[in-house]
């Protein structure tokens, strides 16, 4: 009897440990008659922040693929060796640790997230490796680090392209929520420094936290003071809540909302709350609203195609970070014989690659390389994406 | 006045979901004198299933209601057979440490059957607002009110007039005692294990709409309502009912005379606080013979 009661506990603990093993991704192996190129991954695919990783690291197999039955990059395999952060800092340092000294890569992408980016940054600096980061915030290439470079928009941008919209309607006085972590400080640091440049007063600045459930007491706060539209800055799910509770309300104002909840996720969460919203958002969502002249179309259509083909589920703006890091990554590996010095100035040099994320010019003093243009406004319509001018 | 009274709504609304989830833990606390720290698992599973049989497969609200909360409570009484009774030396560390474990596993099955996303679900009935002196109060708020006072309700006649609650409520008083009388206090502890869970299972039911459903959605609110339970007084349903509203009222105060970005912080400095005064929560066990 002891014995059942002892195996069956050891059975627990055996399955647990067997269902953290799966979870942990394990790492694709090519083979060639050159060495391989070790490029290293590293994304929140699991935990909060699992939205961003998960197509980041699914976009970043696909190109490694692609790459490699294309016969890889001058007779080199690419191959991929990809890490979880969960989206915690301190995870990422040790997966990077782990890419740097264990499977010696020659260049990372990744963290899915800037708290995760600003963690490891110091290790790159000190090991000279080229890093692409997927994540949004400013703080990752200002100042700039060489080894550093971004391929996600900054918030700097998203806010200019709110702003404008709003200067277009004539709109004097907003008010603000923003989701209490790094994206949504960052985002509300923006909004409230921008605004005189555009003649806005921002009457309230209010905070949720991520996983807050209503969100009517700040909306009664920030309704107080009668502003003329109101700009929340999260991630999901946290905004759809707050659509919800505007509309429950009856609060007959504009909403803007980040670039942070562009997703079709977004639209089916908040229902018939969506209605009427606004935002900034990368072209991959509009892609097929956008006019043939836009010379972004044909890579958008392409990775939309690859992406849903391969996956059976709909893209998201967010891969497409991981998308372009590779193929400005791919396109830096030639003829560089996996010098990384060599890599990190072909990187830098980076001219007008027509990306998903936008058109990148990488320079000395610029590794983000993107232009106000990487941003269309949206509004939501029908259940639908509806391009503003 | 009227941001007041939508300050209370938002409050109310929020309290009777902290009350709900504070109640699984008094009672199962009552019972075994075990914190279930995976006990927010089993809200988000509750949430779920909610998703899966109500908003995918369409079931009419109360067989869906009652579904789900049968999953949730079979769930708990699963974890309870195979984690908890199997535990040789069952000191209280090991349970807790055991429950911290099952939370990571819940939450684990969780993103596997459901994925990572975020799902939602419509209202229970679609009416508009309350309008009451400028402020709305929203119909699912009273959807949870009006469940919670039913539940509620339903518990404190459960241990006081049927022969099973009593005998629950004589197995959390002395085990010893209630053995030597006859009452089989394993089947006990794996009810109230189930009727806490269920409990859990609810709160996922009630909260489902107004908010988003996701794998990793149980913790924050599995502490809110650990808070709630300990600012009443672990262990007594009274004491969950008062923790919980006075958890929720007190956020949404703090959201509107003192700072959203302080919101967590005030309940918690005012836990504290309760705590330092009365370290038996407001109701503690002492002054009432527990439910």
């Amino acid at each position: 009897m002891l014995l059942v009661k002892r195996y069956r506990s050891m059975m627990m603990i055996l399955s647990v440990l067997a269902i953290a093993c799966l979870l942990v991704a394990s790492p694709a192996i090519s083979a060639s008659g050159k060495k391989p190129y070790k490029i290293g991954g590293i994304f929140a695919v699991t935990g909060p922040a699992s939205f961003l990783g998960d197509p980041e690291k699914k976009s970043m197999e696909m190109v490694v693929d692609q790459i490699n039955a294309k016969g890889g990059i001058d007779g080199h395999m690419l191959e991929a060796v990809i890490y979880d952060t969960e989206g915690d800092p301190s995870k990422a340092v040790m997966g990077v640790s782990k890419l740097i000294n264990k499977d010696n890569v020659i260049a990372i992408i990744g963290p899915s997230r800037t708290p995760t980016t600003l963690a490891v940054m110091p290790m790159i600096q000190k090991a000279k490796i080229p890093f692409i980061s997927c994540a949004a915030g400013n703080k990752i290439v200002q100042p700039i680090d060489p080894w550093v470079f971004k391929t996600a928009q900054s918030d700097i941008l998203a806010v200019a392209a709110i702003y404008e919209n709003l200067k277009s309607k004539n709109i004097k006085k907003i008010g603000i929520i923003s989701v209490n972590n790094a994206f949504g400080e960052s985002g509300k640091e923006q909004l409230l420094s921008q605004a005189p440049a555009f003649g806005l007063a921002v009457s309230k600045s209010e905070t949720y936290g991520a996983k807050d459930t209503d969100m009517t007491a700040q909306l009664t706060k920030i309704r107080q003071d009668n502003p003329e539209a109101i700009v929340c800055w999260g991630t999901n799910p946290g905004p759809a809540v707050l659509a919800k509770n505007i509309q429950q309300l009856g609060l007959d104002i504009p909403l803007y909302q980040s670039h942070g909840v562009a997703s079709p996720k977004f639209i089916e969460l908040a229902g018939s709350a969506a209605e009427g919203i606004m935002l900034p958002t990368g072209k991959i969502l509009v892609a097929a609203l956008l006019p043939d002249s836009d010379p972004q179309k044909e890579v958008l259509n392409a990775y939309t195609s690859e992406y849903e083909k391969k996956y059976k589920s709909s893209v998201s703006g967010f891969g497409g970070y991981a998308y372009d890091a590779v193929k400005i990554l791919a396109a830096a590996l030639k003829n560089s014989n996996g010098d990384k010095e060599k890599i990190r100035e072909a990187l830098e040099n980076t001219n007008g690659y027509v990306g998903v994320s936008g058109i990148f010019n990488f320079s000395k003093t610029d590794h983000n390389g993107l232009s106000p243009e990487a941003f269309v406004m949206v509004k939501i319509q029908d259940s639908t994406w509806k391009l503003l001018q | 006045m009227q941001e007041i009274l939508q300050y209370l709504f938002s409050g109310i609304t929020n309290g009777a979901i902290y009350a709900v989830i504070a109640i699984g833990f008094s009672m199962l606390y009552n019972s075994t004198e075990l914190i279930n720290f995976a006990h927010g698992e089993f809200v988000m599973l509750g949430s779920l299933c909610m998703v899966t049989f109500f908003g995918s497969m369409h079931l009419p609200l109360v067989p869906a209601i009652i579904l789900t909360i049968t999953c949730v409570a079979l769930a708990g009484l699963v974890f309870e057979r195979l984690a908890i009774r199997s535990v040789k030396h069952p000191e209280p560390i090991v349970l807790i440490i055991i429950t911290v474990g099952a939370s990571i596993f819940l939450r684990g099955i969780g993103m596997i059957i459901w994925g990572k996303d975020a799902y939602s679900i419509p209202s229970f009935s679609s009416h508009p607002p309350l309008d009451i002196a400028g402020a709305k109060l929203l119909s699912q708020s009273i959807w949870i009110i009006a469940i919670f006072l039913v539940a509620a309700v339903g518990l404190q006649l459960f241990y006081k007039k049927t022969l099973t609650g009593k005998a629950m409520e004589a197995n959390a008083i002395s085990k010893r005692a209630a053995w030597i009388v006859g009452i089989p206090s394993k089947l006990m502890v794996m009810m109230a294990f189930g009727l806490s869970t269920a409990m859990g299972g609810l709160a996922g039911v009630i909260i489902a709409p107004i908010t988003m459903s996701s794998y990793d959605m149980g913790t924050m609110l599995g502490l809110k309502g650990f808070c709630a339970a300990m600012l009443g007084g672990l262990g007594s349903l009274w004491g969950a009912l008062i923790g919980g509203f006075l958890l929720g009222i007190l956020e949404a105060l703090g959201v509107g005379f003192v700072s959203s970005g302080l919101k967590d912080a005030t309940a918690f400095l005012l836990l504290l606080f309760i705590l330092y005064v009365r370290p038996g929560g407001i109701i503690s066990s002492a002054d009432v013979n527990r439910f």
